[in-house]
């Protein structure tokens, strides 16, 4: 049990709040209006057929995109006002839907620019290149191979991150972003083109990074991982939320099955 | 042997030509070829690492040739009854304020580089260096317009032994460019390889991707351009002390396209690609002159260029370096920055 409920009767810490969020694309209303809450050290999933809304609300979160109104609140700062780098220095980190690398940099180049904010050396440091230097390089040097072997890329540290096989690079795509801190990590549709292996995988994973403080907010289209992992349960529809609630009341209500009817949901989640 | 010592061992030879070359033509073809590199040093930190194509680079060139001449001249200009007169500085004083001078207009770009991206950004670099040759052919009071600034001083150095030495000898200035050359190549090898070089790399590669982990790209875009229009504005101090006048074609678009072809033939993005198509492209074209008409001389250039980008897209140090890694058997790490995007 979650514990959700009770959770709903008095808001935890709610890490992060989306309050009245609307979106709009000249004239396309992407997100109608949109609120929920994500409470400290849970795991919540965001749901809903193609084009529902997911990873615009995604990106209002973490501040590439300005909402058209609304705010998202994370520890009482205010992110539509922020800058996307500015958030991510609060530890709000993301992923994308489509594989984000670096790709022409080695896997452990990949990671060391996701550390960016663990380091301090700006030019004039970097210039005269001091002791002080040469130590945060290791230490980043030795954060980056902590996170590789986490994500179990160890073994391809200094292999090109262009010419890793696909399911790799989603792995070295979370990499990237656990590397920079993350206290909310928000994973768009991560297990999106992963064979059944794999996602096992990755369902592990997921569950490791909880165990390390982090709360998540996950898209994903694959319903038997979002049932088995996900606290909370929230179903977008045409930039309505439709249903919110844990795993086992979300799949048997009623309008959520009507919503994905003739997109195999119910193959998916039975 | 680590391969660290070739790069040394190429300079150390660098070094030894003045003492046993015939020819002092050869010493002028290296030194102008030199002060090229060092210009295509520059703009490869902008192409190669942070990814932006600036189309005006020869704008902070020109603008080092024009301050380190006008601060060694001096200068008077008059607005109505006002007079301003600008003494004589020392050389020295010149040298730096046109790095300063040139670092700062890098600072207007670099800013405004992060407004206008692409295609954009290349209009406005181009157009900004020609805003700057206007500049210079009309603004005739300054700049002598296109009759040019002549009788620039050598630059000069106190050398134990000989006192205050004007470098009036062709290999005072090749060894000065040489010397300023490997700094330059230094420079842009430390910031390349630290955490600020990371984020430069990064904007290039992902740009959202570096967001999203909070690298602030404006800043590190900016520092890349002050640094690189700084260094261009050095070069471009040398060249006008070296060739001791300056005129307005300095800023012409075909010096910002030899630098880009230096860049692109060497390999953007590596840090010996520049040192390579500064080579080849600065020096091709004086030796061609020797034994060959001048349309002779462009045609051959044109498929030098073309040869080179057509068998190896990539740069040729790149396309060196992986036949190294090739040789050394699988598994061989290339270099870190022996890469392009
Ligand atoms: N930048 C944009 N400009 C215009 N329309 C957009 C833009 N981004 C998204 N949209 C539209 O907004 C709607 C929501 O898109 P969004 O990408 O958020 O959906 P999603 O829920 O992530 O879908 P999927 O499951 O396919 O990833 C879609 O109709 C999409 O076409
Ligand atoms: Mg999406």
């Amino acid at each position: 049990m979650t514990g959700h409920s009770s959770g709903r009767l008095s808001p935890p810490g709610a890490l992060l709040e989306v309050a009245n969020v609307a979106v709009h694309f000249s004239g396309l209303v992407a997100i109608a209006d949109l609120n929920f809450r994500v409470p400290e050290g849970r795991i919540l999933s965001l749901i809903g057929p193609n084009g529902a809304g997911k990873t615009t609300a995604f990106n209002v979160i973490t501040g590439f995109l300005k909402p058209t109104a609304g705010h998202v609140l994370y520890r009482g700062h205010d992110l539509t006002r922020l800058a996307a780098d500015k958030i991510a220095g609060l530890g709000v980190v993301r992923t994308f839907q489509r594989t984000s690398i670096f790709g022409g940099c080695t896997v452990f180049e990949n990671v060391l620019i996701g550390s960016h904010l663990r380091g301090r050396t700006e030019t004039w440091r970097a210039l005269l290149r001091s002791a002080r230097v040469d130590a945060e390089e290791q230490a980043l040097a030795g954060h980056a191979r902590e996170i590789l072997d986490f994500v179990g890329l160890g073994a391809r540290s200094g292999e090109l991150a262009g010419n890793l096989a696909y399911g790799e690079q989603r792995r070295l795509g979370i990499a990237i972003a656990l590397a920079a801190d993350p206290k909310l990590l928000l994973l768009d549709e991560p297990a999106a083109g992963l064979n059944p292996s794999e996602t096992e995988e990755f369902m592990r994973t997921v569950g490791r990074i909880r165990e390390r403080g982090v709360t998540i907010l996950l898209v994903e289209h694959d319903m038997r991982l979002v049932m088995s992992i996900s606290d909370t349960v929230v179903v977008l529809n045409n930039g309505v939320i439709i249903a919110e609630g844990p795993p086992e009341a979300v799949q048997r209500d009623p309008e959520v099955i009507r919503a994905y009817l003739g997109q195999g949901y119910k193959r998916a989640a039975g | 042997m680590s391969a660290r010592i070739y790069p040394w061992l190429f300079v150390a030879f660098l070094a030894s030509v003045p003492l046993w070359i015939g020819n002092q033509y050869f010493l002028y073809i290296l030194t102008s070829a030199g002060i090229f590199i060092i210009a295509a040093i520059s703009l490869n930190l902008l192409l190669g690492f942070t990814g932006q194509l600036s189309l005006g680079h020869v704008a902070f060139f020109g603008i080092g040739a024009y301050v380190a001449a006008l601060s060694t001249l001096g200068f008077d200009l008059e607005f109505g009854s006002a007079r301003f007169v600008f003494p004589r500085q020392p050389v020295w004083v010149g040298f730096f304020a046109a790095i300063l001078v040139a670092g700062g207009f890098g600072l207007l770009i670099g800013k405004l580089a992060f407004r206008v991206r692409g295609a954009y950004f290349v209009i406005v670099t181009i157009s900004f260096a020609q805003v700057m040759r206007m500049i210079a052919l009309n603004w005739v009071d300054l700049t002598e317009g296109p009759m040019a600034l002549n009788n620039i001083p050598p630059l000069s150095l106190w050398i134990p032994g000989e006192g205050v030495v004007g470098f009036f000898k062709k290999e005072y200035n090749y060894y000065l460019v040489l010397v300023l050359a490997v700094l330059s190549y230094l420079l842009v090898q430390r910031i390349v390889r630290s955490r600020v070089g990371r984020a430069m790399i990064a904007l290039r590669e992902n740009e959202p991707l570096a967001l999203s982990v909070g690298v602030d790209v404006t800043r590190y875009l900016v520092v890349a351009t002050v640094v690189s229009a700084g260094m261009a504005g050095m070069a471009g101090a040398l060249y006008t002390h070296y060739i001791r006048i300056v005129d307005p074609d300095v800023f012409l678009f075909i010096y910002t396209v030899t630098m880009v072809i230096m860049v692109v033939t060497g390999g953007k993005g590596t840090l010996a690609g520049p040192v390579v198509g500064g080579f080849i492209f600065g020096a091709l074209p004086e030796l061609l002159r020797e034994v060959a008409s001048p349309e002779v001389q462009w045609i051959l250039y044109g498929i030098a260029m073309i040869a080179i980008v057509f068998f190896l897209p990539q740069g040729i140090v790149p396309a060196l370096a992986a036949r190294f890694a090739a040789r050394r058997g699988p598994g061989a790490k290339p270099e870190p920055e022996a890469r392009a995007p």
